[in-house]
């Protein structure tokens, strides 16, 4: 059977020129940075380039870029960094609902500790408003992050506002760009961030490595003690070979952003339009036009997003759900339930990211088969009986609104 | 995720439907896990002639619900009231844990199929 790849926001498939451009660094270049003999020297080198590269896509300092084993990483370093490092000045940090576990749950932890926390909402789309922003921002505010666009639901917030607002008040300003880099375009020489979080999986590059972007002058306490690697904020052995796959990747990811992402932005709204169209009582999540090229996100109602998966996995297409069942705790997607979603909506939740490979008969195809497994599985729900029932009843019912193109 | 079994019964599903006219119906659910299950009974002479399920849920939810009806079918209602939810994923070859609790309530809906049918049937 053939299988249709439609979970790029987990994970992409790495580029064939990262692989080969990591491979010479498990073999002949096996040296570790750090030494003083030539095979160390040869490394040393790549490692100087690599960086140089990272830097040069985002329009930083190679100085800037620190490497890390993933977002996650990056993600705790930033926050309980500064919360380290600026312990002087106060405690209070200000982040949004929809952030990924790796920043909320590093939050909520640091509140445990004592620091305050603020969580700003979002509307239905899920979206920041700068002013609310604004509003939280208190003397003793040392950090505020928010991400740069959403895993789940793929809405784009203005991190260029709200950055600004943290530089004008003098607050650090984090953003876990994970899902984002490669995809929008983003230069930190024209964006106040002080701090941005990548990870390479996600830009077709390999698992394990990312980078923290640190603004020149930004101090920060660090996670783990040892030896003077990355400005000694990331002590260990470098990985290399990631290294290098993550700059060529990075280097692929950021080069003609507009072009590939209308490529696949086109993909994603001939999906959208069409399951629309063919499936009843669905909706799109999150928002209609500042979006990630490649999110679809759609509630199907009266049908379990779990269900929906696996149904989908026979046929051979891979996607994912904010379900409480795949994620394993019993609770629906925090970030459906903070665009104000009702339970119920939010269980039958399903996410297809496309990307760089996929084709418009995918497309069609992923969109024929849905349909039918929705079919499939909401002639077993009483929930969609009901509904059924209700329609007929009053035959002219009013399609419901969803979300509003922000003003 | 899920065994072999799980998964037969997740693609063909036995006795998915609604029934018209049962004796008896039983729903137990709630939308913050995500399962709602119904089960439909037809009783004649102190058997479970017929049974049908509705269940919006996960997978386990819909196999649970379906190896139930297998269970079920053809038994009398004192048999059928002693199967237990744990009855259930063992025929089912087990659950995974997370769905022990969350997804696995098949029996509950039975037994309140049959409370339902004992109710509007007193002299039964």
């Amino acid at each position: 059977m053939e299988r249709i790849y439609l979970d790029h926001g987990a994970t992409t498939p790495p580029h064939a020129e990262v692989v080969e451009a990591m491979l010479p660094y498990y073999r002949q270049y096996f040296g570790n940075p750090s030494s003083v003999h030539s095979f160390g020297r040869e490394a040393r080198r790549a490692l100087d380039e690599s960086r140089e590269k990272t830097a040069l896509a985002l329009g930083a300092a190679p100085e800037e870029i620190i490497f890390t084993s993933g977002g996650t990483e990056a993600n705790n370093l930033a926050i309980q960094g500064v919360i380290e490092s600026l312990s002087h000045k106060g405690s209070h940090m200000i982040t949004s609902a929809v952030e990924h576990h790796a920043v909320l749950d590093t939050m909520n932890k640091m509140s445990q500790k004592g620091c305050s926390l603020t969580v700003l909402p979002v509307d239905r789309c899920g979206m920041v408003d700068p002013h609310e922003l604004k509003k939280a921002i208190r003397d003793d505010s040392v950090l505020v992050s928010i991400m740069t666009a959403n895993n789940e639901i793929g809405t784009i917030q203005p991190v260029m506002e709200l950055a600004a607002i943290c530089r004008e008040k003098g607050v650090l300003f984090h953003t876990d760009a994970v899902q984002a880099i490669g995809n929008i375009p983003l230069n930190l020489k024209e964006v106040p961030i002080d701090f941005l979080s990548l990870s390479a999986h996600k830009l077709y590059g390999p698992k394990g490595i990312g980078a923290l972007f640190i603004r020149k002058g930004t101090k920060l306490g660090k996670l783990m003690f040892g030896g003077g690697q990355e400005r000694k904020l990331r002590p260990g052995t470098e990985n290399l070979p990631a290294i290098v796959g993550l700059a060529k990747a990075i280097e692929m990811a950021t080069a003609d952003i507009p072009g590939k992402s209308k490529a696949v932005a086109a993909l994603r709204d001939r999906m959208i339009e069409k399951l629309l169209e063919k499936i009843d009582a669905i909706q799109l999540n999150g928002h209609p036009e500042h979006r990630l090229p490649g999110n679809v996100n759609i509630s199907v109602k009266f049908v379990e997003g779990e269900s929906l998966l696996l149904d989908l996995d026979l046929k051979g297409v891979a996607a994912s759900s904010g379900s409480a069942c795949t994620s394993g705790s019993l609770e629906a997607s925090h970030v459906l339930m903070a665009c104000g979603m009702d339970q119920q909506t939010a269980h039958g939740s399903l996410r297809l990211t496309l990307g760089h490979g996929n084709t418009a008969e995918e497309v069609d195809y992923t969109v024929a088969t849905l349909k039918d497994s929705v079919e499939r599985l909401r002639g077993m729900s009483s929930l969609y009986r009901d509904y059924r029932r209700q329609v007929e009843k009053k035959r002219n019912i009013g399609e419901e609104k969803t979300c509003t193109t922000k003003k | 995720m899920y065994n072999k079994k799980v998964m037969d019964h997740f693609q063909n599903p036995r006795n998915a439907g609604e029934m018209l006219k049962p004796s008896g119906v039983g729903e137990v659910g709630n939308m913050k896990c995500g399962d709602i299950m119904k089960i439909f009974i037809k009783v004649e002479d102190g058997r479970i002639e017929d049974i049908n399920f509705l269940t919006f849920g996960c997978g386990a939810a819909i196999a649970s619900s379906s190896m139930l009806t297998e269970l079920v079918k053809g038994k009398t209602l004192e048999e059928a009231l002693k199967i237990t939810n744990t009855d259930v994923a063992e025929n089912l070859g087990g659950l995974p844990d997370a769905k022990l609790h969350c997804s696995n309530l098949a029996a509950d809906a039975l037994h309140k199929a049959i409370e339902d049918y004992q109710s509007n049937n007193p002299s039964a």
